[in-house]
């Protein structure tokens, strides 16, 4: 770990100005990912900034029906929050199946969003990893990418967003709210923060620098069958291999937002008319142009049974 | 005293205290955070300065410089040391491995270098500021590549004979009416112990002490000798508590050298640990094998030939993986074949883990009589009934010590219900899953060594045992105690245990499931002689002496047993060695396992519902440590079933998956239900204990079980571990 400086800020606005005062700074939340990537070196930061204290701990209805989420809330309130398990099953239980007890009280709503990848190849730093170090190259798709993507990747990374909290909340619609170093807010989708590796695999989101999520806002709940299946190599405590997040309605359409293939949330608006069809036309156009290795390439006909299994369930 | 002929009645047999399900001794002090591990000795040694192994970058090839100015010049710098600065450094006896490598890479992850400072953090820092540049060289990394050109091991301490015949095989088999042919893969494995290996090395001027996480302290003190060249009487190696080892902290690893040298280098006492994704590279592995496994029968059963061929990759020079172990011994049959062959890889090097050998080699094995036992038409627990043995099959007469393999599969059987197993695999659902059950048989050597001890009686009636013998979670101080306060005939609050030095009289250490048997039988002997030198002491005759209830009786008087020191301690040594029982007997821990699995017919995911296992292995010491060793095993099996494997990536050469997050073991939500059942055994030709090992018996055959479930669920099988979801929902059809 190299030396660094820390200061902790009192306000998101103050945050996001001290961050703008200190190069190579980084926010520090809960730290469940940035602290482990500090320790291997593989983030460097010279600057932290405790957010810690900012506020941005609370969850509150909007006039609207919705529901804010502040920016700091852990995992494990959030999942535990009366509204959200009444409303928006689906984000509980996508919560419930991420990380370990220990971790989900440490881990914030925004820091979840934003976890980097657990691609093996960039947690060596010994390998070419472009997502690591720029234009270095990439061990992964010649390499073990059992668990990596299947679209929205490029010959560049194949590297996963490895999260499921995130999988609910692109079912869900859900907004992140921002603040940057000028006072200047703004909204974006969850396909609007992340971007696709392309050839620059290091820009993970659309922040900007100094930019710091706020809130996440989630839309009035949405009613319908809420499921979320983490298919896992074991019962708990290990990243997906495939997760389907599904909300259903009883005449079969619904909304459907996949994890653990792509390196955001696979979410594709115009493949759901084809919900009621089954799970077969569906993941269809949901994968099509899914670019998969000779060793993931059974997460295509994976992504299609798990959701078969949860449009099953949903019948039940 | 020397064990050599079958032991009768003695002190053990009273069982007050042997036997008992007692609570581990040393319990309170690991649930309170105060049993003090190797990197925690802080009243010890109280300033020390932090060493940072720095493993190689590179799978093979050569270093062409280290730049180190930038990391000298780094805060809170002491040392550097590589190769260059190190001296001649040999390799110990029961590794190959270089522990410190320069200019020569021989695998990934090889300690290069050890950058020592102030604090860990600056070690680390600096360390990455070390600039090493590389010549690569092609190494070999894949196994399956290598096997065509595998020669025939060497025979070692370790080792079988690289080929064993009985009868003639070949014909036999090629007549068989019945037969199997197949070939099995188990990957690379790492031990995943909690506790990583870690050392504090101090030297006061050419005495070295190293607080370290070691199983076998002799072997440790041996090879620190022999890697530094020092002698064996200066060095005092202390490893009082183990978070864990499985075969993988057996003797000296690159923590303990790193940790002497950085120590010598930086003039004061060093503490060195491996962070947790160096491991699975720079220290050993439970390695690869391919197994080929041939099995003829006649249509009642009744096994004619049975075959076992295994390819292992290892460095040069290094052990192969013994996998044709319990083949020679299983089954009945009179025509036999074993064959180990072994590859040169350019991996970490392999070695023990958890009944080597044996778990690898039964996970093959398990699953082969599983499918010949469906090619019969028989059930698989009365196919292995039918061919059980009582002798060795490769030495006709030479019998069994204590064998109730078949008690074991019916016992099982009854407990768990197996009259509701389907033979037809795929015919049981719920819902959306398809449910299974599976068995296999276990078997593991029962070795015993020679162990000593010295014990002390206070005038207080306190009895203090010593020994290096270790414990590495498994629960020997607390059979060691027992052992103690049932010869002395006192209570186990009345003894004090100590364990994990150098400075004590010598144990084989905790390996191979030869613990617990060999040092309480090395404390039984000493407590020999503390009976004959209390009797003495109180002037009362040995013969008639009683040691009950903290008194010593004798002679119409009774004295409490603390006044034979009331002039001065007794201090008696004494230690068990062996004669030719363990010739003349074949000595082997069984049991059976059954395993109880859902697979969800549309993903695949595959679910342990409940298992048992069922062990015969000698008198039980204490059957809460037991049970906790073998539900333990168990674990493990399941991980070995379904989830671990080191990956080989072979274009890089190196396991990928080389932390707690890649590599995953089983979770306490994998297994829902676990029954242990102890048979009742004793075990005369043991030792005067009657006791074996259980610890590694636990996990033979576990994986094969879980591999028998799975097909019974879902008709299909799989011969590659790990078994995961990926190898069966191409075949597998959705209900529910």
């Amino acid at each position: 770990m190299k030396t660094f400086t820390y200061e902790r800020a009192s306000t998101p606005a103050e945050a996001a100005a001290a961050s703008a005062r200190t190069p190579g700074a980084k926010f520090l939340a809960g730290g469940t990912n940035l602290l482990d990537l500090m320790k291997l070196e593989i983030e460097a930061p010279q600057h932290i900034i405790d957010i810690g204290k900012i506020g941005l701990n609370k969850i509150e209805s909007t006039p609207t029906g919705g529901l804010r989420i502040g920016a700091l809330v852990s995992n494990t309130n959030l999942a535990a929050h009366p509204i959200v398990r009444r409303d928006y099953g689906l984000l509980a239980r996508a919560l419930l199946a991420g990380a370990s007890g220990q971790l989900r009280n440490k881990a914030t709503t925004a820091g979840n969003l934003l976890q980097r990848t657990r691609c093996p190849y960039f947690y060596d730093t010994n390998q070419l990893c472009n997502k690591r170090v720029p234009g270095s190259g990439c061990a992964a798709i010649a390499g073990f990418s059992r668990q990596l993507g299947i679209i929205g990747t490029s010959t560049s990374c194949i590297a996963t967003y490895p999260g499921d909290m995130a999988v609910a909340m692109r079912a869900l619609d859900a907004t992140v709210e921002t603040v940057k170093a000028n006072g200047a807010k703004r909204t974006l989708s969850l396909d609007q923060l992340y971007r696709l590796p392309g050839q620059t695999p290091h820009l993970e989101t659309t922040l900007e620098k100094n930019e710091l999520i706020t809130t996440v806002v989630l839309p009035p709940p949405v009613g319908g069958v809420h499921i979320y299946h983490k298919v896992r190599d074991r019962s708990s405590y290990a990243f997906a291999l495939v997760s389907v997040g599904a909300i259903l309605k009883k005449d079969g359409t619904g909304r459907v937002a996949v994890g653990g293939i792509a390196p955001r949330p696979w979410r594709i608006e115009s493949a759901e008319p084809l919900l009621p069809s089954g799970a077969k036309a569906f993941t269809a156009q949901l994968l099509k142009g899914a670019r998969p290795t000779k060793e993931n390439e059974f997460k295509l006909a994976l992504v299609e049974r798990t959701l078969a299994a949860v449009l099953n369930e949903a019948k039940h | 005293m020397k064990f050599e002929t079958p032991a009768g009645t003695n002190p053990i047999d009273q069982l007050k205290v042997i036997g008992k399900p007692t609570d581990r001794i040393e319990g309170p002090l690991k649930t309170t955070g105060t049993a003090t591990y190797a990197y925690e000795h802080n009243d010890e040694v109280t300033n020390p300065a932090y060493g940072y192994v720095v493993g190689a970058g590179i799978a093979k090839g050569r270093i062409k410089a280290i730049d180190q100015t930038k990391a000298k010049a780094a805060p809170g710098v002491l040392a550097i040391v590589t190769a260059a600065s190190a001296g001649p450094l040999k390799t110990g006896q029961f590794y190959v491995d270089r522990l410190l490598a320069g200019p020569d890479i021989d695998h990934y992850h090889q300690a290069v270098a050890v950058v020592v400072a102030e604090t860990f953090e600056q070690a680390r820092a600096a360390a990455s500021l070390l600039k090493i540049s590389y010549t690569k060289t092609k190494g070999a990394f894949d196994l399956a590549a290598a096997k065509d050109s595998a020669p025939l091991i060497k025979q070692g301490q370790f080792s079988p004979p690289p080929t064993t015949n009985v009868g003639n095989f070949e014909g036999a088999f090629a007549s068989a009416p019945v037969k199997l042919d197949e070939t099995y893969t188990t990957p690379d494995q790492t031990h995943a112990m909690m506790e990583p290996h870690a050392t504090i090395a101090k030297w006061d001027g050419d005495k070295l002490t190293c607080w370290a996480s070691i199983q076998q302290i002799n072997w440790g003190v041996r090879d620190i000798a022999t890697v530094l060249g020092i002698p064996k009487e200066n060095i005092r190696l202390i490893s009082a508590f183990i978070g864990g080892g499985f075969g993988g902290k057996g003797t000296v690893l690159s923590d303990i050298i790193a940790a002497a040298l950085a120590a010598r280098a930086a003039g004061r006492p060093v503490k060195v640990t491996l962070p947790r994704p160096l491991i699975a590279n720079n220290t050993t592995h439970r390695p690869a094998t391919i197994q080929r496994i041939r099995i003829g029968a006649t249509p009642d059963g009744t096994i004619t030939a049975i075959g076992h061929e295994s390819w292992s990759g290892n460095l040069p020079g290094g052990i192969s993986e013994t996998a044709t172990a319990a083949t020679r011994l299983l089954y009945a049959g009179a025509n036999r074949f074993t064959q180990l062959r072994l590859a040169v890889l350019d991996l970490a090097e392999g070695s023990a883990m958890r009944a080597p050998g044996e778990a690898t080699g039964m996970m093959a094995l398990e699953i082969a009589m599983d499918e010949l036992a469906e090619k019969l038409t028989m059930d698989p627990v009365a196919f292995r009934i039918k061919n059980d043995t009582q002798e060795d099959p490769g030495k006709p007469g030479r019998k069994f010590s204590s064998r109730k393999l078949v008690e074991c599969l019916q016992t099982g059987a009854k407990q768990f219900g197996w009259n509701k197993r389907q033979a037809k695999p795929g015919t049981v659902r719920e819902g959306q899953w398809l449910i299974g059950m599976g068995v296999a048989s276990a078997i593991r050597g029962a070795p015993i060594l020679k162990s000593a001890a010295r014990v002390r009686l206070s005038r207080e009636g306190i009895v203090t045992v010593e020994t290096d013998m270790t414990d590495i979670g498994t629960g020997s101080y607390t059979i060691i105690g027992q052992t103690a306060a049932e010869m002395m005939g006192i209570s186990l609050d009345k003894v004090v245990v100590k364990l994990g030095d150098s400075t004590f009289p010598e144990s084989p250490g905790s390996g191979g499931q030869w613990g617990a048997a060999s040092a309480t039988s090395g404390v039984y002997a000493a407590c020999v002689k503390l009976r004959e030198a209390v009797a003495n002491s109180l002037g009362v005759s040995l013969e008639e002496a009683e040691f009950v209830g903290g008194q010593v009786r004798g002679g119409n008087r009774s004295y409490p047993l603390g006044d034979a020191a009331k002039a001065t301690e007794l201090v008696v040594q004494d230690e068990m060695t062996y004669g030719t029982l363990s010739r003349e007997y074949a000595q082997d821990a069984f049991g059976a396992h059954f395993v109880e699995v859902g697979v969800n017919s549309y993903t695949g995911e595959i679910r342990v519902r409940r298992m048992l296992a069922v062990c015969h292995a000698g008198r039980i010491l204490n059957p809460k440590a037991a049970r906790s060793q073998v539900i333990g095993a168990m674990t493990m099996g399941v991980g070995a079933a379904l989830m671990e494997e080191l990956v080989v990536d072979k274009q890089v050469g190196f396991f990928v998956n080389h932390d707690l997050a890649g590599y995953e073991v089983p979770v306490h939500a994998d297994i829902p239900h676990q029954e242990v059942v102890l048979l009742e055994d004793l075990d005369p030709t043991m030792s005067p204990m009657k006791a074996k090992g259980i610890g590694e018996l636990g996990i033979v055959g576990v994986a094969a079980a879980v591999a028998n479930a799975v097909y019974n669920a879902t008709g299909i099988r799989v011969r590659e571990y790990p078994i995961t979801l990926d190898k069966l929902i191409g075949k597998l059809s959705i209900n529910g």
